[in-house]
């Protein structure tokens, strides 16, 4: 598969940081969406290299579905700790709780993260909203601008998106409307973990090999926990896994790996055969427009 | 790969530690002519595409009823293209041999997307040109050949596609590469800078494989070519440009007084020491340090965001330009320029609209319109009453505010600007300090208008052929 190139790595760190600057400099209230996973810790550092020795000069939104690895929440809380950040959690269990969202029947909570997250944009006027999406994740991320347009309601509009020229980004947007950024947009997955061992991010341990007790759904290595656990046909077993990203407790599922070291995550995730997302998403299993259907909705 | 690594290093190639590098290239051609399918096959053949991605392939293929995987559906990504079997909008796309890395932007042969097509050649250093073999070059490839001369792309390659549907006659593949390289040549493109290939995109001839259908053609497969074509890296000797994205002020016990101003290198290369002119003020200073959160660097060149230190303290705001002290840019309110015209409304004489140049947006008004350039026979109309969508023109720009400009064909970050809708802030077109496309010799038709004696002396020059 693809192979990495340090020198590219220098160049990607630099348009990243281009546009982390663009849009302190254009827009007046931005904010980092931060889960936690790799490419949102990658996000993270590339803002603090951006505006060294400042502090990022905006805060973090965690949308938080409730159904989490706790070594995910205490990385989360270090990170915010370490960096003096600030951090705005949303709560899907809190859109439960007062009817604002029900409880999907197959108990997954990925999709519901789309009304907080847009009722927390709305709330806190954020104009800007930075995720870790990368083109190379999935065929309609692939389609999307640097500097995505958002309409009031939250969606994208693949057929009407603005031209995107030279490195000249356009971030006009009317009241009510907001930009989704995406730095990492220019990113492969292997370029994520070459970067990650360049520059020594510490990621939750969870995307290290790690003895778990998991159990076979969809072909996928599923642990149980707050969002339920095995149906009495699945039969529970110990095995040594790692997870690749990390989502939604109930639909992302963990691969058989002895990575336990940046490099040899290298190594596995250039001799991988499946995508990030076909090996550990459910929620992307479900057709062939998944992904475009979430994000036409306002989804990350 | 392996029958690829024989193909001898390009000279003057510079070498990188990884013996790789990155090729930024974007497909262009008119609709149905194979984009997506040469992309598709291109992944296809190199072993980019993984299990699951052809599984989807395999699976979508099957439920249209086709008997082989239709490889255009790796990059059509969004529902409605799949329904139309056309691209919409630009699919980028990440591979590499062990050769190269290549960012590869597939974008939408259909006029009415020709803005997507003009998203994706903007960054592009080569553009692979695909002709249908049966229908040669028509008015889309003209149209798109402009596009990509106009923003300087620079190098073409025509690829004489579908090349199994005229029995893979050579006679064929050369009447079209002829007429192909006397339009290119024309819009300036050297023998040198253009391969023209035959390739099927659908069986895989002259991709990546070398084809047993076509004897008659000794030169190299597109990968070949794309292996070991020659990347422009950007001029070291260029005089730096540096526009100013935002001012760094911490005002933290551990750094109370700090201020440095951040950026990405737009041109040439700045080191500490170097005397710079700060824009539009035209104060002039020192650059005292160049800052990372790394360590300071002993040089930054084109591409490298970093953080200037200057040896005194000045008013320096974002959207202000660091220049060169001995090689400033142009300090203009009033200039001429070509645009690429790309929103559905027309654009009129008088407009009011926005330009943004490096960092900073201001407000413009464009005043006359000078020329239309006929993109099909390569001449220009004066004095157009508009330009409607896709249209190239001259125009000239009056801003709120004096902007650094440069020359597009001399630099292109600093040569470059957008024109934006005050009201809804849609981006309306590709603006270009200058007049970047040349005008032609012979064999085409010379432009009517060029002996225009309202033209300015420079302009005139642009028009008339060269010596
Ligand atoms: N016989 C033959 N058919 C081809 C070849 N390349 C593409 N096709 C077919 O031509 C049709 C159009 O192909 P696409 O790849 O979608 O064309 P495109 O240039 O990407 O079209 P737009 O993006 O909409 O402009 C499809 O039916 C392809 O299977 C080829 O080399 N030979
Ligand atoms: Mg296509």
């Amino acid at each position: 598969m693809t192979t990495t190139i340090p020198d590219n790595l220098q160049a990607l760190e630099s348009e990243a940081v281009h546009i982390f600057r663009e849009v302190a400099g254009e827009f007046d209230r931005p904010v980092i969406l931060f889960s936690g996973g790799k490419d949102s810790t990658v996000l993270v550092h590339l803002a603090l290299k951006a505006f060294w020795p400042a502090p990022i000069p905006f805060p973090l939104l965690h949308v938080d579905t409730g159904h989490n690895f706790p070594e995910v929440i205490d990385f989360r809380d270090n990170l915010v700790a370490e960096h003096g950040l600030r951090l705005v959690v949303a709560r899907v269990e809190d859109w439960i709780a007062d009817g604002r969202l029900a409880e999907r029947p197959d108990g997954t909570r990925n999709p519901l993260q789309t009304v907080p997250l847009l009722d927390t944009i709305t709330e806190h006027r954020f104009d800007a909203v930075f995720g870790g999406g990368r083109r190379d994740e999935e065929r309609a991320r692939a389609k999307e601008r640097i500097f995505s347009l958002r309409n009031a309601f939250g969606q994208w509009e693949p057929r009407r998106q603005r031209p995107e020229l030279w490195n000249l980004y356009n971030g006009r947007h009317r009241p009510g409307e907001h930009v989704r950024v995406f730095p990492l947009s220019n990113w492969t997955e292997l370029d994520v973990w070459h970067y990650i061992a360049r520059e020594n991010i510490a990621l939750p341990d969870i995307y290290y090999a790690h003895e778990r007790e998991v159990f076979r759904r969809d072909g996928m290595w599923l642990t149980s926990g707050p969002w339920g656990g095995p149906r009495e046909d699945e039969p529970v077993e110990r095995r040594v896994v790692r997870y690749r990203t990390v989502g939604d407790g109930s639909c992302t599922g963990a691969v058989e790996s002895t990575a336990t070291e940046v490099a040899e995550v290298i190594a596995e995730v250039a001799a991988s055969r499946l995508t990030e997302r076909g090996a550990t998403r459910a929620d992307d299993r479900l057709s062939e427009a998944a992904m475009e259907d979430r994000k036409r909705e306002g989804y990350f | 790969m392996e029958s690829t690594s024989s193909t001898s290093q390009t000279p003057g190639e510079p070498e990188t530690p990884g013996g790789t590098q990155l090729l930024r290239l974007a497909t262009a051609g008119s609709v149905d002519d194979g984009k997506s399918t040469l992309v598709g096959r291109l992944l296809y053949d190199t072993k980019s595409v993984l299990a699951d991605q052809l599984d989807a392939v395999h699976r979508a293929s099957v439920d249209r009823g086709l008997s082989t995987p239709d490889l255009s559906l790796l990059v059509d990504g969004l529902r409605s293209e799949r329904e139309q079997g056309i691209t919409i909008d630009v699919a980028y796309r990440y591979f590499a041999t062990p050769r190269r890395s290549f960012v590869l932007a597939d974008t939408p042969g259909h006029v009415q997307y020709t803005r997507n097509t003009v998203t994706g050649a903007s960054t592009a250093q080569l553009a692979v040109l695909l002709v249908d073999a049966r229908k040669g070059v028509v008015e889309q490839t003209r149209r798109h050949a402009a596009v990509l001369a106009l923003l300087g792309v620079p190098r073409l390659v025509l690829a004489v596609n579908k090349i199994d549907l005229v029995g893979y006659d050579q006679s064929v593949f050369a009447r079209i590469a002829k007429e192909f390289t006397a339009h290119a040549t024309a819009l300036g493109y050297t023998e040198a800078d253009l391969l023209t290939v035959p390739v099927s995109a659908l069986v895989g001839d002259n991709v990546v494989e070398r084809s047993a259908h076509t004897p008659w053609y000794a030169g190299p497969t597109l990968l070949e070519h794309l292996e070991t074509v020659p990347v422009e890296a950007d001029p070291h000797d260029a005089p730096l440009r540096f526009p100013v994205q935002y001012v760094i002020r911490p005002r933290t016990a551990a750094y109370p007084d700090y201020r440095g101003y951040a950026g990405q290198v737009a041109a040439g290369s700045v080191a500490p020491g170097a005397e710079v002119v700060v824009l539009p003020a035209g104060l002039r200073t020192r650059v005292a340090r160049i800052d990372t959160p790394d360590g300071e660097l002993a040089e930054a060149v084109a591409g490298r965001s970093v953080t200037l230190v200057l040896a005194d303290e000045l008013d320096i705001s974002r959207g202000d330009l660091i220049a060169a002290a001995d090689r400033p840019p142009r300090l203009a309110d009033d200039f001429d320029a070509t645009v690429c015209w790309l929103a559905d409304r027309p654009l009129r004489a008088g407009a009011r609209v926005l330009v943004k140049h490096g960092a900073r947006t201001v407000p413009a008004i464009i005043g006359e319109l000078s020329s239309r350039f006929d993109e099909q026979n390569l001449s220009s109309v004066d004095g157009p009453d508009q330009l409607a969508l896709n249209d190239i023109g001259r125009v000239r720009v009056r801003t709120a505010e004096p902007l650094p400009i440069d020359d597009y064909r001399s630099s292109r970050r600093t040569g470059a600007f957008l024109v934006i809708d005050q009201a809804d802030g849609t981006t309306l077109a590709a603006g270009l300090v200058g007049a970047p496309l040349p005008v032609l010799e012979t064999g085409v038709a010379r432009p009517a208008a060029s002996a225009d004696p309202e033209l300015p002396s420079d302009e005139r020059a642009l028009v008339s052929p060269g010596p």
